[in-house]
């Protein structure tokens, strides 16, 4: 049934359209009290709307800040906030979209690895929200017969997360967020980052070569046998027995089948 | 002027109590004493402080994630103080229905860690999907009673019990409000059988950027269904005009003149769980213990003089 919108249906949809737009008017049924205006008025929930949410992301996206500088990057938020507010009330779960965004912002094109640090960034949020479930314990593999082994599938714990940067994202990550001052870093050095949360605290690991392959192909849903066909394309350093012993020490997987279960 | 769980028969489907925690459930009336908001930076000063608060209170969207450190914190706190949920986006002054997962999630949060108060703002945050982060203001009319209603009703209809509603701070009105925020929430309050937060900066807030007396807005005020009292710090800027215009900001202590406008509330009503707020730049621990001792201190006075007699001078 089509009916026409209630009043404050329109009084909502038009407070909603000028808060995020700084050049619309404000609502027309908005005013100050016994006659006064309402210009500044308005503009504190414009302010409050813009900033908490510039702050959110400043929040949840620290080391890109520290490397782009206050203002390029309150800039940048700026326009992703007005362009991507919020579609949902959680606001840890905001900014998924920001990493992309970052990507074609003119003023960071001249940091064409940043966009990888905040995939890493949001990733490690993910985790420190997931839930608490216990990883998967190495005693897991040796129940498996062993001709069952190379069939293997492994499902991720939810706390995972891995991205893998043509760009060095995990020093560039942890040099931002963990050290005081920062050494040299060759950012061209591509690195696979793996994230995961085996107890409490998230931890970021800048994998070994052909491990992102491996870890990639896993997470995918390849059987065992696949991604280590995977990572041994990858890298000819790649080793299965120390990519194995990687899946345990992170904690990156919930749970293991076989084909024949 | 506690309130009492509402009767929706629901209490079978609750799950089993963890049992560690030294208060009960909501059942159990919470003490008129001050509390504090929660913040994770404060966890360890909280549990070491030997004279501990009244109780804590804390946001419940930031509880909503499926687990990791914040659920940890709170289960901590909440093993050795009473609980507050305080929910921010609800968005209960909207027009379009609530949430059913956010009101999934909310009823998730109660039953898991049975919290002694819940509230939410008397605002709106959400519209067409889009969230906003902040406690919009809403016209007042028959229109948007009816909205709020119903939403009351859904929302104390799923946790099974009875809300508090925050009246707002606010820095517009409405050319098409028909009705005055008093009598808003009395109706409201009739309607729905909610009870009151009542938030005596926003009062003092509104009340100077609105130019109405904060007195009489409280001698208006339904003060007999309070459960709760919220304190915050404000920050002044001007209007277009060039006259004050106070933002509610939770980043500051609470200014005198709020203390003083608290301190008739509780002569008036006698003690009631006082909160105070403090959400950004957040100040070392001992700082915000004083607040609320601050506040525990009016509570006390009143709590002796109502030993000898007095009774609710102000109501409705």
């Amino acid at each position: 049934m089509q009916s026409a919108p209630e009043k404050s249906d329109l009084n909502a949809a038009g407070f909603r359209a000028a808060i995020l737009d700084p050049v619309r008017e404000k609502p027309a049924t908005v005013e100050g009290p016994r006659g006064k205006q309402a210009v500044k008025r308005f503009n504190v929930y414009r302010n409050n709307v813009t900033v908490s949410l510039i702050n959110a992301l400043a929040d949840i996206f620290p080391a890109v800040m520290r490397i782009t500088g206050e203002t390029l990057f309150r800039d940048m938020a700026r326009e992703f906030v007005r362009a991507h507010p919020p579609v949902s009330p959680l606001l840890f779960l905001y900014g998924h979209d920001f990493p992309a965004f970052i990507e074609h912002f003119e003023h960071a094109r001249r940091m064409p690895y940043l966009a990888d640090v905040a995939r890493v960034e949001r990733a490690w949020l993910t985790a420190y929200h997931a839930a608490d479930l216990e990883p998967l314990d190495p005693q897991a593999l040796a129940k498996i017969a062993p001709e069952d082994l190379e069939g293997a599938m492994f499902k991720p714990h939810p706390a995972t997360g891995l991205i893998r940067s043509p760009y060095a994202a995990f020093d560039i990550f942890d040099a931002n967020r963990n050290r005081e001052t920062i050494g040299r870093i060759d950012v061209t050095r591509p690195q696979d980052v793996l994230v995961t949360r085996p107890g409490m605290d998230v931890t970021v690991t800048g994998l070994p070569q052909g491990h992102g392959a491996f870890f990639a192909s896993l997470i995918a849903g390849d059987c065992l046998g696949d991604a280590a066909e995977a990572g041994a394309r990858a890298s000819s350093a790649f080793d299965i027995n120390e990519a194995i012993g990687g899946m345990f020490a992170t904690g990156a997987f919930l749970s293991v089948t076989t084909e024949q279960t | 002027m506690t309130p009492t769980s509402l009767n929706h028969g629901a209490s079978a489907a609750r799950p089993p109590a963890a049992g560690t925690f030294r208060f009960a459930a909501h059942t159990a009336r919470i003490p008129a004493l001050a509390g504090v908001g929660f913040k994770h930076t404060h966890l360890d000063a909280i549990l070491a402080d030997p004279d501990p608060v009244g109780f804590v209170e804390v946001h419940a969207e930031n509880y909503m994630g499926d687990g990791g450190f914040p659920h940890r914190a709170l289960e901590r706190v909440r093993q050795d103080f009473p609980l507050s949920l305080h929910g921010v986006c609800m968005s209960i002054g909207g027009p379009q229905p609530l949430s059913e997962d956010h009101l999934a999630r909310f009823k998730a949060l109660v039953d898991r860690y049975e919290p002694a108060l819940v509230s939410e703002h008397l605002a709106w945050s959400t519209h067409d999907e889009v969230f906003m982060n902040d406690l919009l203001p809403l016209p007042y009319t028959e229109e948007t009673l009816n909205h709020v209603c119903s939403h009351i009703d859904r929302m104390q209809d799923v946790i099974g019990r009875q809300m508090l509603l925050e009246n707002p701070s606010t820095y517009v009105v409405f050319e098409n409000s028909t009705l005055n925020e008093t009598d808003f929430i009395r109706e409201i309050v009739r309607r729905t059988g909610c009870g009151l937060l009542l938030d005596v900066n926003n009062v003092f807030v509104s009340a100077t950027n609105h130019g109405f007396s904060p007195m009489s807005y409280l001698m208006d005020y339904p003060m007999e269904h309070v459960g709760e009292i919220h304190l915050a710090g404000h920050a002044v800027q001007e209007d277009d005009e060039g006259e004050p215009l106070l933002i509610d900001s939770h980043d500051a202590p609470v200014a005198d003149s709020v203390w003083d406008l608290y301190s008739i509330v509780i002569r008036q009503s006698g003690p009631i769980p006082t909160l105070v707020e403090w959400d950004s730049d957040l100040p070392d621990w001992p700082i915000l213990r004083a607040e609320a001792a601050a506040a525990d201190r009016i509570l006390d006075e009143a709590a002796h003089s109502f030993l000898m007699g007095k009774s609710h001078a102000v109501g409705a």
